[in-house]
């Protein structure tokens, strides 16, 4: 499609487009500047509200730079939902310097335009280009407290991890356009299948999946997720370990379901000339779950135990993907939708934590499930679901990862893995809880209410999985509806 | 009203203890009063459900037949049902799922601390435990299997003793180790069998037929293998047994009568429920290993029972040993003597239930000269914090002091060691009965376990209640009528089942016929 006739199905990035333009003329003007962050989230409901006016559609956009199809569509609903509950909450923070709220929420934005490039480039080019649109504000938001040392020091560790990743990425990509002279995803597949010598294959795509293992934080690429997630300010910690992570799946799927599959994401599709990186993933995935779980254990700082623990739900996440089927794609995002609430709502609560007890190591937690009696008995709920066990919705997204190797029946070597480390992880969840409810408290306490609006979204936000345990069969649907990857 | 009454008996407790959160505001938390109430009408409501299902309760008809079956879809692409069902196997688990509940909701009538959380998370516990023993659907088995953890590890954890933390995490990661591979084993069924299904009834029929291997190994071997893990944590088999002691121990009274009364059957019932039927071929290889077991558990639970100077920690390992008689009856299930066979699957039923009962008493009664000495040694410690007493008898002659009390203990005690016309004693004896019909040398070793059993009981109630009396426990007070209330009725079903356990053994005969047949069938 042309570039003009494109434009009409991209609205809803426009609006963004135009929302961040519009907020930095805002900030500049003295009395509309506290209307920036009203406008930010209008600018979201909008985004969403045109968004589902084609959903369901499938096109080439801009001289096939970009697709428009209902996997890129699912993606686009997480992304908006996050950044429009980080926004709201960070309004609510009192760790963030609200004389700096403008440059933020446009950051904020600006991020999200990424996010939603990412799901949908199909362009070697525009897949470089929409990971840099969201790397290079990320390492602006992790440094977000000024006068923090630790901010300062997770910005600058991004931003040094950051560009390493990117840069070997880079490189796996010129190699590709190298040997196949082509720069479209399509393109490539096409030209890649005649390639014979596997190895020529094997070297780009490591070096690819290192920039997409940085994004979500795949070991070994690992090493800046604990110290960002514990630096940088929590809401923005929050909204890293959500939003970049679904993107970073998504175009994960895309890419090594368009380039190194023959056959696409249907069933039967086998990976391209033999090359076995369905293996090469599932170790990485035994090894993400392992390795971020046992840290997990040491962790005595709230943050830093949430960020070893969501390294190792990648890990599970990998697990499914090592199955090139649809069905192991909807395990995936039906993992992500409920790690999108259950994550949320933990981070959510370290924020109250932070805000209203200066609590930052578990140690300090002592004692909330008398100090705020409803958000404790909430969180408890999400720990229960990042543990994954029922009644949560965790329990249903780990069900469906575990259903995939045993539908494969290959891999059950990954399955014990997996449920030894959800053992493992019950521990260290189960460690603030211990905290929470069961250790003694020497000082008297008293009742602690939360923000209305910090309140009211850990207990939705937690409350869905319970509700997604109880009937998860429309979200099911919903997914397999939206898993139609863009195809030439 | 038929079809609706096993979903009542799961869900009433959930809405009784949702009715609680409203009181939290009008009340406080802290005025137990209002919450004890609701948890005891709520519990009552259900032991009388139960006593009408019982009372209306076929047991000729199988599951498949029965009135009171729910089936309903719930997730249709994942076949996953709501299905529910009640056969000879588990309406005795029903009527002491029930009982036990209501009664401890009585026995935690002191309960002070945080009584909102205490009973709302009990009556959580009780529909959990329900609707283990009402499903019949694989995946829903599980979920209330593991439904039951987090109010067990906060029960424990904030309401027990001074390990209580420690207690409850280890619990908590024990049974979650065996569940997990419970997990696995679950789809591996589904996924196995054809067509894709939970439920426990079809899978009897299809599961049979898998036969493929995974690592040289056949997936139905495997499948048995997680099974097991998964029921030999709770029963809890040798050498899984290390949590049992300090749970039991470190739990609130009212919670450790749950624990020994209903959760240890948890194992034994999921294996005659799905291990069994399901893999028969495997239970005939595996029988021998199971009966072995038992009789491991039997007499090591009885020598460590013996060396134990905490009455309750002895009641725990009397747990393990008297878990043992069920896992040999259970084991004599490929006698070729069919009186045996029935002997031994009756007996280890039998056995599950009147387990049940007995170690409710016991623990009850532990429980009772506890509130008031705030102690429960036989025999001090030699590091207790008051050193001149060390080495010494703790209580001693009181039993002039509280003849009543004395009354019932030394009737749980017999019932424990298995005393002719106590209920203990007809469900071990057929337990034996059962065993040695296959297993001679072993039965003849389990058999020792009454002796050793007899040892500690006997010398416990000797040290505790005869010879002459303990000045410090001179103004004990004998047991109050709240107290009866509770040891009463176990008192008079320990008794009525010695004598006449033609009731019992009606209710479940025929379906451990049922069972019986499936594995003779593959011999």
């Amino acid at each position: 499609m042309s570039n003009l006739s494109s434009l009409s199905y991209y609205i809803p990035e426009l609006i963004i487009i135009s929302a961040i333009l519009l907020i930095i003329i805002l900030d500049i003007i003295p009395s509309t500047k506290p209307y920036t962050f009203n406008l930010a989230l209008a600018s979201i409901i909008a985004s969403a509200f045109f968004l589902c006016q084609n959903y369901g559609e499938s096109h080439s956009l801009f001289m096939g730079m970009i697709a428009l199809d209902p996997f890129s569509h699912y993606f686009k609903y997480i992304f908006l939902f996050a950044t429009f509950s980080i926004i709201l909450i960070s309004r609510f923070d009192r760790q963030l310097d609200k004389k700096y709220a403008s440059e933020y929420n446009c950051l904020l934005l600006i991020v999200l335009l990424g996010l939603f490039l990412m799901s949908s480039s199909v362009n070697l080019l525009m897949i470089y280009l929409s990971i840099e649109l969201v790397s290079i504000p990320s390492y602006i938001l992790a440094g977000m407290l000024k006068n923090d040392k630790e901010s300062n020091e997770a910005s600058l560790k991004y931003v040094i991890f950051g560009s390493l990743a990117s840069g070997l990425m880079l490189f796996g990509l010129s190699i590709l356009y190298g040997i196949t002279g082509s720069t479209d995803i399509s393109g490539i597949s096409s030209a890649l299948q005649i390639i014979e010598f596997p190895l020529t294959i094997y070297f780009p795509l490591i070096l690819i999946l290192a920039g997409f293992g940085y994004k979500i934080s795949m070991v070994p690429f690992h090493f800046w997720t604990p110290d960002v997630y514990e630096g940088a300010p929590t809401p923005i910690t929050a909204f890293l370990s959500v939003a970049p992570k679904a993107a970073g799946f998504a175009i994960l799927i895309r890419i090594f379901y368009t380039m190194f599959t023959v056959g696409g994401i249907s069933e039967g599709a086998v990976t391209l000339n033999g090359i076995n990186w369905p293996a090469l993933i599932a170790v990485a995935s035994a090894i993400t779950m392992t390795l971020g779980n046992l840290l997990a254990i040491q962790q005595k700082d709230v943050k830093r135990l949430l960020a070893y623990s969501s390294i190792s739900h990648v890990g599970f996440m990998l697990m499914a993907f090592v199955f090139i089927s649809p069905e192991a794609v909807r395990a995936i995002m039906l993992y992500l939708f409920i790690y999108l609430f259950m994550n949320l709502s933990a981070f959510y609560m370290a924020i109250f934590a932070s805000n209203k007890l200066n609590a930052h190591v578990i140690d300090d937690w002592k004692g909330m499930g008398r100090i705020n009696p409803i958000l404790s008995a909430f969180m408890v709920l999400s720990l229960l679901s990042l543990t994954g066990l029922p009644p949560t919705a965790g329990f249903v997204g780990k069900v469906y990862v575990f259903a995939e190797l045993f539908k494969h029946q290959q891999f059950y070597w990954l399955a014990v893995v997996a449920i030894l480390n959800s053992v493992v992880s019950l521990y260290y969840y189960f460690s603030i809880v211990k905290a929470m409810y069961l250790d003694e408290v020497e000082t008297p306490v008293e009742a602690i209410e939360a923000h209305s609006v910090i309140k009211w979204s850990i207990i939705l936000f937690s409350a869905q999985n319970l509700l997604f345990f109880i009937y998860w069969e429309p979200l099911i649907e919903f997914i397999d509806n939206s898993i139609h990857l863009f195809e030439v | 009203m038929e079809s609706s009454i096993l979903t009542l008996l799961i869900f009433l407790p959930v809405a009784g203890a949702i009715i609680m959160l409203p009181f939290a505001k009008l009340y406080g938390k802290e005025n137990p009063h209002i919450y004890k109430w609701i948890a005891l009408v709520t519990t009552s409501l259900q032991l009388f459900l139960s006593w009408v299902l019982y009372s209306n309760f076929n047991p000729a008809m199988s599951i498949t037949e029965s009135p009171f079956t729910v089936q309903l879809d719930w997730i249709t692409h994942f076949n996953i049902q709501y299905y529910l069902g009640v056969d000879g196997l588990s309406m005795p688990m029903v009527l002491l799922t029930a009982l036990l509940s209501c009664i401890c909701i009585i026995a935690s009538w002191n309960i002070e601390k945080q009584a909102l959380g205490y009973f709302s998370l009990f009556l959580l516990l009780d529909a959990g435990m329900m609707g283990v023993f009402l499903s019949m659907d694989f995946f829903l088995f599980y979920i209330f299997w593991e439904v039951m953890l987090l109010p067990m590890y906060f029960l424990i954890g904030m309401w027990g003793g001074p390990q209580r933390m420690y207690a409850a995490i280890k619990f908590f990661l024990y049974t979650l180790f065996g569940s997990v591979f419970m997990l696995l084993a679950m789809l591996a069924l589904y996924y196995y069998s054809d067509p894709h299904t939970f439920s426990l009834i079809t899978l009897i029929q299809t599961a049979g037929s898998i036969d493929a291997e995974i690592w040289g190994m056949s997936v139905k071997y495997l499948i048995w293998i997680s099974l097991f893990i998964g029921f030999a944590i709770k029963v809890p088999v040798f050498p899984f047994h290390t949590w049992l002691p300090l749970a039991h121990v470190e739990a609130p009274t009212a919670i450790s009568v749950i624990l020994a009364g209903v959760l240890l059957k948890m194992g034994t019932y999921g294996l005659l429920r799905i291990s069994y039927p399901l893999l028969p071929g495997e239970v005939v290889n595996f029988s021998y290993i199971l009966a072995v077991l038992g009789v491991i558990n039997i007499i090591w639970g009885a020598v460590n029972a013996i060396a134990q100077i905490d009455m309750k920690k002895m009641v725990a390992y009397s747990s393990v040993s008297h878990m043992g008689y069920v896992l040999l009856g259970m084991a004599a299930v490929i006698s070729e003597s069919p009186e045996g066979a029935q002997a031994g699957l009756n007996g280890a039923l039998m056995q599950m239930f009147n387990h049940g009962t007995i170690t409710a008493m016991l623990f009850l009664l532990v429980g009772m000269i506890y509130e008031r000495a705030h102690h429960r040694w036989i025999i001090f410690p030699q590091d207790y914090k008051q050193p001149e007493l060390a080495g010494q008898i703790a209580f001693g002659g009181i039993g002039a002091k509280v003849p009543v009390y004395t009354a019932f203990v030394a009737m749980a005690f017999f019932a424990g060691l298995g005393l002719p016309a106590m209920s203990g004693f007809i469900s071990e004896a057929m337990c034996f009965i059962g065993g040695f019909s296959v297993f001679r040398t072993l039965t003849i070793i389990g058999t020792l376990g009454i002796l050793l059993n007899a040892i500690y009981f006997l010398r416990a109630y000797q040290r505790i209640f005869l010879g002459p009396l303990n000045e410090a426990y001179k103004d004990l007070t004998d047991i109050t009528g709240r107290e009866l209330i509770t040891i009463i009725p176990l008192a008079i079903i320990v008794l009525w089942f010695g004598v006449y356990p033609a009731p019992l053994l009606d209710m479940i005969a025929p379906a451990m016929d049922g069972i019986i047949q499936i594995v003779q069938s593959v011999i």
